[in-house]
């Protein structure tokens, strides 16, 4: 009970106290920052492990839900010792290296994953005075440790010597690479407005004003989708695409090899999540309700949230192709994307120009920032041809007569030309 | 400088993997993402099904006709015992003849809700379209279970009618069905056929123009999805389908979208037809008495459901959900059919695919041959 | 109601157009010359007045003597049907012309004919096996196959249980 008391007073992180004991022994100065630093990432990693495993537990009855099912039932009470069970389970495998396997890369692509994904949690603010690493340049190692998972893709699918974890690599790598300047673009937009790159800065920005996402609506979208094709989750895993290369570029691993694919894919998830918390829905803050209930568990509601619309949009949506996923990077979301940029400069500028306070600007900025994003976006995909010709959906003509023949290709599918 | 020389690759689609409908191998020899040539290698389910025909009398051959398309045993059965009564010269009783259509209907609903599921599922849907359209055909196998004791291997038909009459809590319980069916048809069209997603995965893909479509000897939702108004229940009409108004469903492109179209405007023209049908079904004996047939030449009679039938051949052919189902037998006088030929729809739609595949990428491979509709029961017999 | 041309119809429509074309004709169905196949299935096909554009079913026979394989053909257009048969006299080898130009749908059921009874399609692009591995040894399908003690075929002689007819090396009763 004690324990508890003290986790939701929400100041036993601040080691003040402690600090200036341990000063007083005679330890050297960085001792204070080295012991509240390996606490630190203690709690994280330890969090991140159990937030996976909750985490499979939780997306597997949701769309279980979806589906019209139960999801896992039997293994525990209500299925709740599922996620214990398969982490047994891959444990207990055996790790094969099939022979004409890369060793070294084989064994190296997993860690290359999911150590990284790991690092990024030390950016974020998990509450007032709860950062790891208190970066200047927070968004810009988020963006360069999001850019390491392109290489470990490939090299686990081109280290497995598989014609079909080939394909999956090269696959991913080209839709990941077309996604991260979708991201850059994207984060360029709150950065503008709170002219830092630091976490911490950002939350603060968001609590004085207004949440980003207010703001910047088109912005959010873009990143919210650009992360979803980051972390290979459907709507675009081509790089695992299960109903066509079995599993793309972690076919050929087994046992703990394919625990940390798979962990690093919930990571990697919950990474982007906390990042679209942090920058767009104000961290840990929410209208000051953050005096009553400590920072850090708004922020994990903030984060839960985000990530169940990933979820919803694993259960629900088909797979695109990857060249139609590709197509939708380079010639929607990209042009999209750097409007935004543009408009937020030119707003800021504004702002920042005519001095104008904030009770003045912000509205109008949303307002603007709304009306040009709808305006963009569903002008932009009318230009494109969407919901028209080709991709118009269409229903099945009735009729009565047989032997007739009703054939009238749209025009440029290839039989219409 | 050297030029860069590429090989063209050789991928394996099967013949285990989560998309090939049963076990089905197709080579696909591709050049970086696009496929150059597909190769289709079948036989992996062959049980000589023609061939065990021939020790077997006419009536120990129905179950056969379950096992070849087993995702559709009703008109498998129904065409078979068609070919054999038109062979015999057999007139069926008219409840019989209803009873016939309605259960080849029901049929047909829980054959294009599955063929439609698993075709989301092959676009990437993780099973959710296909686990809601389960649901309903779990229902209509309910019907089945009441009507003759199996939910897929159903053995139902008769020559000269149908082995048994239904339950009298059938027919409210089909009706319960029918008022439940269109509300849900209503929403896997709005999630399924508007869905941005399988319009865009879809469109375009795999087409066959009429003519093409025509020469390959292709039939079914296939052929109505290249736009050829072409259905046997209207053409040549069969167990009181010519007493009932439905619709053709035609498509007009004729590529994937158009096919998966055709199958979810089939499902609701059965509805129209089920909820015809069962107002209009007459009363009556469900099994006609095969009179001169069952008494051997000596005038010894023999036990029943044992016929000889003439000397002669027939080919009888009806509308399966896959398309045009046949069965051509020829009979020389004695208990078991001399020749048993299943014209089969899958494998005979199966006969355009390498011309549809070839020139797009593997994704459009699997989606493509989903939209074929197999049965590896039938596609190899 | 699709309307049936009775092989003697059919008959003596080739025989107009292709005299000697038509070896027999009954009722059921008209067999037609091998060596003139091809021109009469295209005829068939092509003429205003036949236009059976589609091959429903190509199927062959084991008669024991002879080899028939078996054309099923519709007409959307005048929704008819009709049958057409072609014989191969040779037990050993039985070669008759292939039809996959006429109608491309023929090329699977082709090489289902020669998988089963061993009936090779001259002019087929592509003959091989489908159904069984390309070492088998035989033809399945034929009545011939069964190696059964005392050269019995396939083929049911009586019901189960029937008393008293006399075998003739049919069925396993």
């Amino acid at each position: 009970m004690g324990l508890l008391a003290m986790l939701l007073e929400g100041e036993w992180y601040d080691f003040g106290d402690l600090a200036e004991q341990i000063e007083d022994w005679g330890a050297p100065d960085e001792a204070a920052y080295v012991l509240a630093t390996l606490v630190a990432t203690v709690v994280i990693l330890l969090w991140a492990v159990l937030s996976v495993l909750a985490f499979i537990w939780i997306e597997r009855r949701v769309v279980a839900l979806m589906q019209n099912r139960k999801g896992p039932n039997r293994v525990g009470p209500a299925g709740l010792l599922q996620p214990v069970a398969d982490a047994l389970k891959l444990l207990m495998k055996e790790a094969i290296t099939t022979a004409g396997a890369d060793r070294i890369l084989f064994w190296a692509a997993p860690i290359i994953i999911f150590v990284p994904t790991l690092a990024i949690f030390a950016i974020f603010p998990w509450g007032e005075n709860m950062v790891l690493a208190d970066l200047n340049v927070g968004v810009l190692f988020l963006l360069a440790i999001a850019g390491i998972n392109t290489p470990a893709v490939f090299l686990a699918g081109w280290s497995s010597n598989n014609k079909y974890a080939l394909l999956g690599s090269m696959r991913t790598i080209a839709m990941l690479i077309s996604y991260e300047i979708i991201q850059v673009l994207a984060l360029l937009a709150p950065v503008l407005f709170v002219s830092s790159m630091r976490m911490a800065d950002i939350v603060s920005w968001q609590e004085d004003y207004v949440w980003i996402v207010l703001i910047q609506p088109l912005g959010l979208l873009a990143y919210i989708i650009a992360g979803a094709v980051e972390m290979n989750r459907s709507p675009a895993d081509n790089a695992e695409a299960e109903s066509e290369i079995v599993a793309g570029y972690h076919t050929e691993y087994g046992g703990i090899k394919f625990g940390f694919f798979y962990q690093g894919e919930y990571l990697a998830g919950f990474a982007i999540a906390a990042a679209v918390v942090t920058l767009y829905f104000g961290g840990w803050t929410l209208f000051g309700l953050e005096e009553w209930i400590p920072g850090w568990s708004i922020f994990l509601g903030k984060l839960y949230t985000i990530f169940f619309i990933y979820i919803w949009s694993r259960g629900t949506l088909p797979r695109l192709r990857i060249d139609q996923l590709m197509g939708f990077a380079w010639k929607f979301l990209l042009p999209l994307t750097i409007a935004n940029v543009l408009i937020v400069g030119a707003e800021v500028l504004i702002w920042r120009e005519n001095e104008l306070s904030s009770w003045e600007a912000l509205p109008a900025i949303a307002v603007v920032n709304l009306a040009l994003g709808v305006v963009l976006f569903a002008g932009w995909a009318r230009f494109l041809g969407h919901g028209k010709g080709t991709q118009a959906a269409s229903g099945a003509i009735l009729t009565q007569e047989i032997g007739t023949v009703h054939f009238k290709p749209a025009v440029g599918t290839e039989a219409g030309s | 400088m050297t030029s860069l020389q590429s090989e063209p690759f050789v991928i394996n689609i099967g013949p285990q993997h989560p998309s090939t409908h049963g076990v089905f191998r197709l080579r696909l020899t591709m050049d970086g993402e696009k496929i150059t040539e597909a190769d289709m290698v079948m036989g992996y389910l062959h049980r000589s099904m023609e061939k065990l025909a021939e020790e077997r009398t006419y009536t120990q051959n129905i179950p056969f006709t379950d096992r070849t398309d087993y995702l559709s045993a009703m008109t498998g059965n129904l065409a078979y015992v068609l070919a054999v009564e038109r062979l015999m010269e057999v007139e069926v009783p008219e409840r019989a003849k209803w009873l016939r259509m309605i259960m080849a209907e029901l049929q047909r609903i829980a054959s294009h809700a599955m063929a439609v599921g698993i075709f989301a599922n092959d676009t990437g849907a993780w099973q959710t379209p296909v686990m809601h359209m389960f649901r309903d055909r779990e229902k209509i196998l309910d019907l089945f279970e009441m009507a003759c004791g199996a939910r897929l291997t159903l053995n139902y038909m008769r020559i000269g009618g149908v082995s048994r009459d239904i339950p009298p809590e059938w027919i409210p319980q089909a009706k319960k069905l029918l008022k439940d069916l269109p509300k849900k048809f209503a929403e896997y069209e709005d999630l399924l056929l508007t869905n941005e997603i399988i319009v865009a995965r879809s469109r375009g893909i795999g087409v066959l123009t009429p003519d093409q479509a025509i020469a390959h000897s292709v039939s079914g939702p296939m052929l109505r999805g290249s736009g050829v108004a072409w259905d046997i229940r209207k053409a040549d009409p069969y167990a009181a389908y010519d007493k009932v108004d439905f619709d053709v469903a035609v498509g007009t492109n004729g590529d994937v979208y158009d096919r998966f179209v055709v199958r979810m405007a089939e499902m609701r023209q059965s509805l129209r037809i089920l909820e015809q049908a069962l107002e209009m079904m007459p009363e009556g004996p469900v099994h006609a008495r095969l009179g001169a047939a069952t008494v051997q030449p000596g005038g010894q009679s023999i036990a029943p459901l044992a016929y000889r039938p003439p000397v002669g051949e027939a080919y009888a052919r009806i509308e399966s959900p896959r398309g045009e189902i046949g069965y051509y037998i020829v009979s020389d006088g004695s208990p078991a059919p001399f020749r048993f030929h299943i014209r089969s729809p899958s494998f005979i739609n199966l006969t355009p695919l390498a011309l549809m595949t070839v020139g797009s990428t593997v994704a459009d491979a699997v989606v493509i041959l989903g939209s074929v509709d197999i049965v590896v029961g039938e596609v190899d017999r | 109601m699709t309307a049936t041309v009775t092989g003697l119809e059919v008959a003596g429509a080739i025989e107009q157009r292709f005299p000697d074309a038509v070896v027999e004709a009954t009722p059921e169905y008209a067999v037609v010359a091998p060596e003139e196949l091809i021109e009469v299935l295209t005829w068939l096909r092509d003429d205003d007045s036949m236009l059976f554009k589609f091959l429903s079913s190509l199927t062959a026979v084991d008669r024991e003597e002879w080899f028939e394989v078996v054309y099923h053909l519709e007409s959307f257009r005048t929704n008819r049907i009709t049958v057409i048969k072609v014989r191969s006299d040779d037990r050993d080898d039985p070669i008759v012309p292939s039809v996959v130009d006429v109608w491309p749908g023929a090329q699977l059921q082709e090489r289902e004919a020669y998988d089963l009874m061993g009936i090779r399609f001259e002019g087929n692009p592509d003959l091989r096996r489908i159904f069984l591995w390309d070492g088998f040894a035989g033809f399945p399908l034929r009545k011939d196959y069964m190696n059964l003690a005392g050269g019995q075929m396939a083929g049911l002689e009586r019901f189960p249980g029937e008393p008293g007819l006399e075998f003739n090396n049919r069925g396993t009763q």
